[in-house]
């Protein structure tokens, strides 16, 4: 390592340290093309989907979902091994960089809509609160497109 | 002379440790190596299992035979993967038309403990009108799950419930009731549906 990296490589790490202590900008969060699948009655478990967009400088952590549509609501990743066996399991914590999107889509990331209040019914939607951890919260209206959906398009 | 005669030996020996290992290699890693137990589905034929249909029918393996065959493995509290792939099938059906008149689209439920008939009825109804669901006892769905060589785990998830962990492809078989390939998930329909057509192919050539 020669000296002039030096000086490069602190200032990257107090950089990086600032933005992983300061999570903070959710008034610089755009959720996008939000949608959700209808539901078979309210005893199964319904699934949302979005684009979750950062467009501040600085990155934020998702911290918590609420609808009053469902009793709980996480975020949940889908994955399919090598032998084409999928499973699915709670997400870690999501942190979405500065000038990032993340995207939750069939297949990946999904918000797991559990314990629902009533059937998600074509053509409804319901409100989702997004919180984040300097404490901002989003609302997006969710609509609720047919259970043979595969996009926001339907 | 001697050194020759050595060398050759030598040969002869290094010669014969290649031949060993050559075999050796052939019939575990080549072409002669026997199908890992448990990989590839059974011809339909060699299946045997008895399931209900989502119309109360009886079915089973030979229910399928003389027409060429998609299978795939779920469950209706599935909220992410299943609804997915039936909604790919039904849009691969689409763009195959009437071609697929003559296939049979089969979802069979890993969670019968659910997934009643009723349910299964109900659930198939939002798809492509060929998918057919069927159910049935837990034992019989574990016997159609190792003909097809598809896993699938009970898994618990917060608050009592569970989720099942299984596998997301789909299963091609020809009308022989032999088996043609297989559709992962979330494989694109540019490969998905010529992997159909040629299942439907040698339907045909099965068939006569
Ligand atoms: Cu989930």
């Amino acid at each position: 390592m020669n000296k002039l990296t030096i000086p490069l490589l602190a200032t990257l790490t107090a950089l990086a340290l600032t933005s992983g202590v300061a999570l903070a900008g959710s008034k610089d969060v755009v959720v996008e093309n939000a949608w959700a699948r209808a539901s078979i009655g309210g005893n199964r478990p319904g699934a949302a989907y979005m684009t979750i967009h950062n467009t501040g400088d600085e990155a934020v952590m998702l911290t918590g979902l609420a609808t009053p549509l469902s009793m709980m609501s996480e975020i949940h990743e889908t994955t399919t091994n090598s032998d084409g066996v999928s499973s699915m399991a709670p997400a870690s914590k999501i942190t979405i960089a500065p000038d990032k999107r993340v995207e939750l889509a069939p297949g990946g990331l999904h918000v797991m809509l559990m314990g629902l209040q009533g059937p998600m019914t074509e053509g409804d939607s319901f409100p989702l609160a997004l919180s984040f951890s300097d404490g901002g919260k989003i609302t997006v209206v969710v609509p609720i497109l047919g259970i043979a959906a595969r996009g926001p398009e339907g | 002379m001697r050194r020759r005669a050595a060398l050759g030996y030598g040969a002869a020996a290094l010669g014969a440790m290649g031949l060993t290992l050559f075999v050796g290699w052939w019939r575990v890693d080549g072409p002669g190596a026997p199908e890992p137990p448990g990989r590839l589905p059974l011809k339909l034929t060699e299946m045997d299992f008895r399931l209900t249909d989502h119309e109360g029918q009886r079915v089973g393996p030979e229910t399928l035979v003389r027409r060429p065959t998609m299978v795939f493995f779920g469950f209706t509290f599935c909220p992410d993967v299943c609804p997915t792939t039936l909604s790919d099938i039904s849009g691969w059906l689409d763009a195959l038309g009437k071609d697929t008149a003559q296939m049979n689209v089969i979802f069979i439920t890993v969670d019968p403990e659910r997934d009643t008939v009723e349910a299964m009825a109900e659930y198939v109804s939002y798809f492509h009108p060929a998918i057919r669901g069927w159910t049935g006892a837990q034992d019989q769905i574990a016997r159609a799950a190792e003909g097809f060589r598809a896993t699938y785990e009970r898994v618990p998830i917060d608050g009592g419930d569970y989720t099942m962990n299984h596998t997301a492809s789909v299963f091609l078989f020809d009308a022989a009731g032999g088996f043609v390939s297989m559709i992962d998930y979330h494989e694109p329909r540019e490969f998905a549906v010529p992997k159909i057509r040629r299942a439907l192919e040698e339907g045909t050539e099965g068939a006569t």
